[in-house]
Order: C-alpha cells, then sequence, then structure tokens
C-alpha cells in the first residue's frame, strides 16, 4: 500500500491529527464524554493506520517490542501507584481526596493520573493486539516446514 | 400491541440476545461463534442503556439554575466497563483461534472435534494395554 | 508502608497485591524472578488473609470502602466470617501451588513464555480474592471476568503438550462469557427495579420492590449465570476439558480456588442479597440446586469410573465434589451452609492435593498420565504416591482425614432437614467413589516391567506434602476449619 500515493500522503497527513483528537478525548473525560478507553483506542488507531500503510516492520520500527510491553504493563502499574499512594498518604485505596490538600484539587489529580495509566495501557494493548494478529503468520507458519496448514498430495499419503 | 410500542427497546434487546446466543450454540465456525457472543453481550449493553434514559432528560451536568431532569450516568459507567470486558473476551477469542487453526488446521468446530478424538486414542503409538481397561 | 497503614487497608491489599504485581512479572523476561514475585505476590495475599480473619473472630464484620466513597453510593469490600474464611483457604491454596509451579510450570511451559504466565498466574489469583472481597454487584463481574480470561490464558498454556489445550480454552472462554454476561443481565433487571449495585443495600430494598416478577428474573439470570461460572450441571461441561489438558500447576490452583470462589458467589446471593425474599431463595434452593447436585453428583461420579486419563478423571470428581457442596447450600439452613463452607475447605486441599500429585507424575514421566502410564509408580515413587493415597483416601472419606469432617456435617445437616432419599444417595455415591480411587490405587501398585527408578525432587513433593499433612490435620483436629465455617454459615444465616 505504500506505493499509492493517495494513501500514503494520507496517513502521513492524518497521523498527527488523529493523536492530537486522541489526546483531547483523553483530557475531557472528566467534563465530556472521553477518558481513558476512548482515547487509548483513537491513539493506536493513528499507530495503526501507519502501519497498515507503511507495513508491518516500518510499524515495529515506529513502537518496538519493549515500548510496546511497557506502555501495556505502565499503564497498569500506574493506575496502582495512584490506589498504593492514596494508602501511603493514610487514605483508603484509590482515595483521591488525600492527593492534595484541597479535597476536589486531589479529585482532579486522581482522575488525570488514573485515565493517563488506563490510556497508555489501552494504546498498548490495542497496537500490541494488531502487531500479534497482523504478524501471526509470519510468525507461526514458517515456509520451510513444508505442508503446514497447506493440502499438499505430493507426499502420496 | 401499544405495550409493544412502548416497549420497542426490549423487544430490540431481546431480538439481537436470542440471535446472539442462537448463533453461540448452532454456528460450527469458530470465529462465527465469536461474533455470535458480540452480539449477545452488545444486546445487554443496549438493555442498560435503554433502561437509563429518562424521557425529556438531558445530560447530567450540574446547572447552577432550577431543577434538572437527567438521564442516569452510571449505567454509561457500566457499560464502558463492559464493553472494555467484551473486547478483552473477543480479542482473546480470535488469538485462540489463530492458534487453534495454526494447530488444526482448521477452525470447522466438527473437524476440530474429530482432530481432537483422534488424538485421545493412543492408535498402538502408545504403550498401553488395553487388557488393562476396566 | 507503615505497619499501620497495612492493618488499615488489609482488605485491599489482599487483592491488590497480586493484581498490581502482574504487570511487573510481564515485563520481566527471568523464569526464576518472576517466580518470586509471584511467590511475593501469593505470600502476601496470604498474610492480609490470615490477619483478616483474625480480625473477623467473634462474629466481626466491617467495609472498607474504596476511594473513600461510602457505601451504596461507592464500591465496598466487606470483611466478615464469610468472605474472611473463602479468602483465607483460596489464598493458602494459591501459595501452595505457586510454590510448585517453580518446577511443574516451567516443565511444560517453554521458559520465554514464563513471565506472561506468572503474570496470568498472579491476576488469576487476585481476581478470584477480589470476586469474595467484593461488595457490590457489578465490581463482582469485573472481578468474574479477570479471573475468567486469566484462566483462559493459563489453560491455553498446555498446549506446549497437548494441542487439546486450546478448545478446551476456547470452550471455556465461550461458556464462560455466556454465563457471566448472563450474570450482568440479571444485575441489570434488579439494578432497574431498586437503583442500587450494593450487596448489603440490595438485601433491604429488594423486599420493597413491587415488581416481584422483575426479581424473580433478575434472580433467575444472575443464578444462570452463577451456576454456568460454578461448574453446577448441566452447564459443567466446560470444567473436565480445562482441567485435564491444562499444565498440571495450572490444573492444581483452578481446581483448587477457581470453582470455590463462584460457589462462595452463589450463597452470597441467595442468601445474603435475596435473604429478604425467603420464596424465592428458599425454591431455588429446594427444585434447582438440590437437583442439579445430586445429578453433578452422580453424573461426574460415574463419568470419573469410566476415565482412562487421570487428570480428566479427577476433573469428573471434582464435578460430584462441587455437588456436595452446592447440595449442602440447596439445603438453606445453618447446618447445610455450614457443611458447604466446610466442604469448599476441605475439598480445595483435596483436590488440590490430588491435582499436585498428578502433577508430580506427570514431570516425572514427561506425558500425559493416564491409567495405562501408571503402572508401577506406585513403587518408583513412593514420597509421591503415599501423599497421593492420603488425599485419595480423604477423597472418599475415610475417617481421620479432611473428607471425613465434611461427610460427617453434610450427613448430619441432611438428618436435620429430613432428607432422607438424599441422604442414601449422598451414601451411595460415596461408595460409588471407591470404584474409581481402588481403580487408581490398583494400577499404581501393578507390577510393571523393569523400568529406571524416577528420583522425586523435593521441590515438587514438599507442596504436595503440605497439602497432605492438612488433610490429615484437618482429619484429626478439625477445629479451626468448622468453626470458621460454622461462624460463616451463621453469619450468612442471620439473614435468613
Amino acid at each position: 500500500m505504500r506505493d499509492n500515493p493517495i494513501l500514503r500522503v494520507t496517513a502521513k497527513i492524518l497521523f498527527a491529527p488523529i493523536i492530537v483528537f486522541g489526546l483531547y478525548v483523553q483530557f475531557h473525560g472528566d467534563y465530556s464524554p472521553g477518558g481513558g478507553f476512548q482515547a487509548g483506542v483513537i491513539i493506536a488507531a493513528a499507530f495503526i493506520l501507519h502501519a497498515l500503510i507503511f507495513g508491518l516492520e516500518a510499524g515495529r520500527r515506529l513502537v518496538p517490542g519493549w515500548v510496546n510491553l511497557a506502555m501495556l504493563a505502565g499503564g497498569v502499574i500506574v493506575y496502582g501507584g495512584v490506589g498504593v499512594a492514596g494508602m501511603m498518604l493514610d487514605g483508603l485505596f484509590l482515595d483521591y481526596n488525600v492527593l492534595s490538600y484541597d479535597a476536589s484539587k486531589g479529585q482532579h489529580y486522581g482522575i488525570i493520573l488514573v485515565e493517563f495509566g488506563v490510556g497508555l495501557t489501552v494504546t498498548g494493548v490495542m497496537l500490541a493486539l494488531f502487531h500479534a494478529f497482523a504478524g501471526f503468520a509470519e510468525a507461526h507458519y514458517k515456509p520451510s516446514s513444508g505442508s503446514k496448514g497447506g493440502t499438499s498430495g505430493e507426499d502420496g499419503s | 400491541m401499544t405495550v409493544l410500542v412502548e416497549n420497542w427497546n426490549y423487544l430490540v434487546v431481546i431480538c439481537l440476545m436470542m440471535g446472539g446466543l442462537f448463533i453461540v450454540i448452532s454456528q460450527n465456525n469458530l470465529v462465527k461463534k465469536l461474533v455470535g457472543l458480540a452480539i449477545f453481550q452488545t444486546s445487554v449493553f443496549l438493555f442498560y442503556i435503554s433502561v437509563g434514559k429518562i424521557a425529556g432528560g438531558t445530560a447530567p451536568i450540574l446547572k447552577e439554575t432550577g431543577d434538572l431532569l437527567y438521564s442516569n450516568p452510571l449505567p454509561h459507567v457500566l457499560i464502558l466497563t463492559a464493553i472494555v470486558v467484551g473486547v478483552a473476551t473477543t480479542a482473546l477469542g480470535l488469538a485462540l483461534v489463530l492458534r487453534i487453526n495454526a494447530a488444526f488446521g482448521s477452525i470447522e468446530d466438527d473437524e476440530v472435534l474429530a482432530m481432537k478424538a483422534e488424538d485421545g486414542e493412543p492408535r498402538g503409538r502408545r504403550d498401553d494395554d488395553a487388557e488393562d481397561r476396566t | 508502608m507503615t505497619l499501620a497503614q497495612i492493618i488499615a487497608n488489609l482488605p485491599a491489599l489482599v487483592v491488590a497485591i497480586p493484581l498490581l504485581l502482574a504487570p511487573v512479572a510481564a515485563l520481566l523476561p527471568y523464569a526464576g524472578l518472576t517466580w518470586a514475585l509471584a511467590v511475593a505476590g501469593t505470600g502476601g495475599a496470604l498474610f492480609c488473609a490470615v490477619m483478616l480473619m483474625g480480625a473477623t473472630a467473634g462474629g466481626k464484620s466491617f467495609s472498607y470502602a474504596l476511594g473513600s466513597w461510602p457505601p451504596p453510593w461507592g464500591i465496598e469490600f466487606v470483611v466478615d466470617p464469610v468472605s474472611a474464611f473463602t479468602v483465607l483457604v483460596m489464598a493458602a491454596l494459591a501459595f501452595v501451588a505457586t510454590l510448585f509451579a517453580r518446577t511443574a510450570l516451567l516443565a511444560e511451559i517453554a521458559e520465554a513464555d514464563a513471565g506472561k504466565a506468572y503474570s496470568a498466574w498472579l491476576l488469576a489469583c487476585g481476581g478470584l480474592s477480589g470476586l469474595v472481597m467484593t461488595g457490590d454487584a457489578f465490581n463482582l463481574f469485573v472481578f468474574l471476568e479477570i479471573s475468567a480470561l486469566s484462566s483462559v490464558i493459563l489453560i491455553a498454556l498446555g498446549a506446549g503438550k497437548d494441542r487439546r489445550a486450546l478448545i478446551a480454552g476456547y470452550n471455556y472462554l465461550v461458556i464462560g462469557a455466556v454465563g457471566a454476561t448472563f450474570y450482568v443481565i440479571g444485575v441489570g433487571f434488579i439494578y432497574a427495579v431498586t437503583g442500587s449495585l450494593n450487596m448489603a443495600d440490595l438485601a433491604e430494598r429488594i423486599p420493597q420492590v413491587p415488581q416481584t416478577t422483575v426479581v424473580m428474573v433478575g434472580f433467575g439470570f444472575m443464578m444462570a449465570g452463577l451456576l454456568v461460572k460454578a461448574a453446577i450441571f448441566p452447564v459443567h461441561v466446560w470444567l473436565p476439558a480445562a482441567y485435564a489438558f491444562a499444565p498440571s500447576a495450572v490444573s492444581a490452583l483452578l481446581a483448587a480456588i477457581a470453582t470455590k470462589a463462584s460457589l462462595y458467589v452463589i450463597a452470597r446471593v441467595m442468601f445474603g442479597m435475596f435473604a429478604g425474599v425467603p420464596d424465592l431463595a428458599g425454591f431455588a434452593a429446594e427444585f434447582i440446586l438440590v437437583p442439579l447436585a445430586l445429578a453433578g453428583i452422580f453424573l461426574g461420579t460415574i463419568l470419573a469410573i469410566y476415565e482412562n486419563d487421570i487428570k480428566k478423571l479427577l476433573a469428573f470428581s471434582s464435578v460430584a465434589q462441587i455437588g456436595y457442596i452446592a447440595l449442602g447450600f440447596g439445603l438453606a439452613s445453618t447446618a447445610g451452609l455450614a457443611a458447604g463452607f466446610i466442604h469448599i475447605g476441605n475439598h480445595a486441599l483435596i483436590k488440590g492435593g490430588l491435582f499436585l500429585a498428578v502433577g508430580c507424575y506427570a514431570v516425572a514421566l514427561g506425558s500425559r498420565v493416564n491409567l495405562g502410564g501408571m503402572a508401577g509408580l506406585g513403587r518408583r515413587m513412593p514420597i509421591t504416591t503415599t501423599a497421593f493415597l492420603v488425599c485419595g483416601l480423604s477423597l472418599i472419606g475415610l475417617p481421620l482425614t479432611a473428607g471425613f469432617i465434611s461427610k460427617l456435617y453434610l450427613v448430619r445437616a441432611l438428618l436435620e432437614a429430613d432428607m432422607i432419599a438424599v441422604l442414601l444417595l449422598v451414601m451411595a455415591s460415596s461408595a460409588l467413589s471407591v470404584v474409581y480411587l481402588w481403580k487408581i490405587v490398583e494400577v499404581l501398585w501393578q507390577k510393571a516391567e523393569g523400568e529406571a527408578a524416577v528420583t522425586e525432587q523435593p521441590a515438587l513433593y514438599m507442596p504436595l506434602w503440605i497439602v497432605a499433612i492438612a488433610n490429615i490435620w484437618f482429619g484429626i483436629a478439625p477445629a479451626p476449619l468448622v468453626d470458621g465455617a460454622q461462624r460463616a454459615a451463621m453469619y450468612l444465616a442471620g439473614g435468613l
């Protein structure tokens, strides 16, 4: 697909605005429809569009495997970290009130951090799913192992 | 008749739910089963959200003046969670289907079942003593 | 974190410690390090569970509001004799299975997968603990799905050895997802008529609801979903294949703790949430739970007699034992509930021990353990086989073992409820279970062709012997387990 000029140019032009829109959705989660899940999917869509047009290797160069795994796990650790921070500041688990001197400011910080963690994980998951599914054929069906998944009649059985 | 028209959202939910469940049970293809499961789960989401809507209600945002009739925001939050769970289930199911295809060469339930049964009978390759089968 | 903070946050920590160590384990590629993380996770959860059991000693109960949002607006974790007892049983068995997994899991999966396997392991343990601790109906669904999805991953890991594990995982995924969605439909109906999701709040509101049909439908859907997860006949069909083809350590973990959590939830929903409508709960107990439990007991025992693959045999036996627990709950009396909870504790020990022993055999043989391949193993692996025998005798209910205590209390509860026909059926099924145990014992001590002696690794038989000794301990001195279960039953039946 990278030979088609329309697709290539469109993907290049659209990549950044999709991510900006995703960030907009992320930070507006507490005022309007949005939040971590939706933003994560939108941002992942930008990377998936890039990988669709320019190929899986280009996509993997952009977001290497270990970065993907770190995003996945890091988001959960951020979420859990906010919960543990609440406990360490003499509150309960996932208590946002103690995160700041003012309870409402604490709620604000808590929600932003938690949604950031969720967005990070969802982005990582969507990207990892795409690469796992799209790259499955190469990883599992090695061309050297003969009749894997084929209906070969050559061996005479 | 008016009962049916007034509660048309429940009708839609029931049709989708039963359709999805039927697809899960009746289809042989493993991917189609997952599609049926997704339809089944979607019907549940529609059920929650349609129940949460109040006629004449607006968005649940606090206004300075006056009384406010708002639709319940809690079902939406529950359904967001349930949608994510559904996505994870579908993704895991599809990953398993890919591995089943790689291991068995087919994603039709009856063919896979036949191959599974072959796996279960040793066909003389293992040293099962046939006389010892109680 | 100071000790005071830990003590104040125990209910959350028993769930949070495994869940938060899971992503860390996913990041690390070293098998030994991730195993250590898994031990730390399950060990920490065990520590918290022991402290929680002590905190509920006098029948005390308290609630822990997540995020400082007071119930019923926020999600709460309930700590009362029922949940403390169940979470202690589950945390203890999870810890022992994790110790066993060090050698057993690596023998059956690729070493590169170990990090992610232990991550799924911790997610399963944390999710099942959360299932027991939560006091919110929808939060229960979330934990139900966390534990189900991570269990599917663990089961499908057995594909390295036997590709049928993939089918078993897929079937468990689809059937489990349908069950969980049924549960959500039920919660939706109940929420629509009461407006609350908190279990304690629902217990007060449900009797006041004028739309009794909706309550009945909601209850029906919730129970249908929970029956699927608890593997009660006829929706138990996912369990035999799932336990048979999973890696040995995973079978031990799931057999010991996975279905127990769903059975606990059934008891909670029937006698906690719907305590205010005793006709409904009583009808479900008498006309649904008891017949299905009896059918499961007989089906499980009879199918186990005809099965050759040892893990599948034990899985069918699990279906039967789950039937005993469901029968205890179905009696809807304090004695019945106590018998059910006692068997939750004892069956975790029995089945955990049996699957750990079969795991030892599987690792030693390097192949699937079926009746043909087990010939003469009794002589070659005496340490493992003795422990297997102890757990097997506990399964059939020999006096001085833990299984006898459960059977005793179940018989007492049946006599108290005057259900003599059911009592005779239970005795008959106990006699039948001797048949399949005898089949295994006979093969174990058979004369086989001279094979090389098998070395038994201490890393494998030490956790097994911990569980076997516990079987004997709780057969001779059952007081702690029985007291805990009876306190749980009295607390739950206080709403009856």
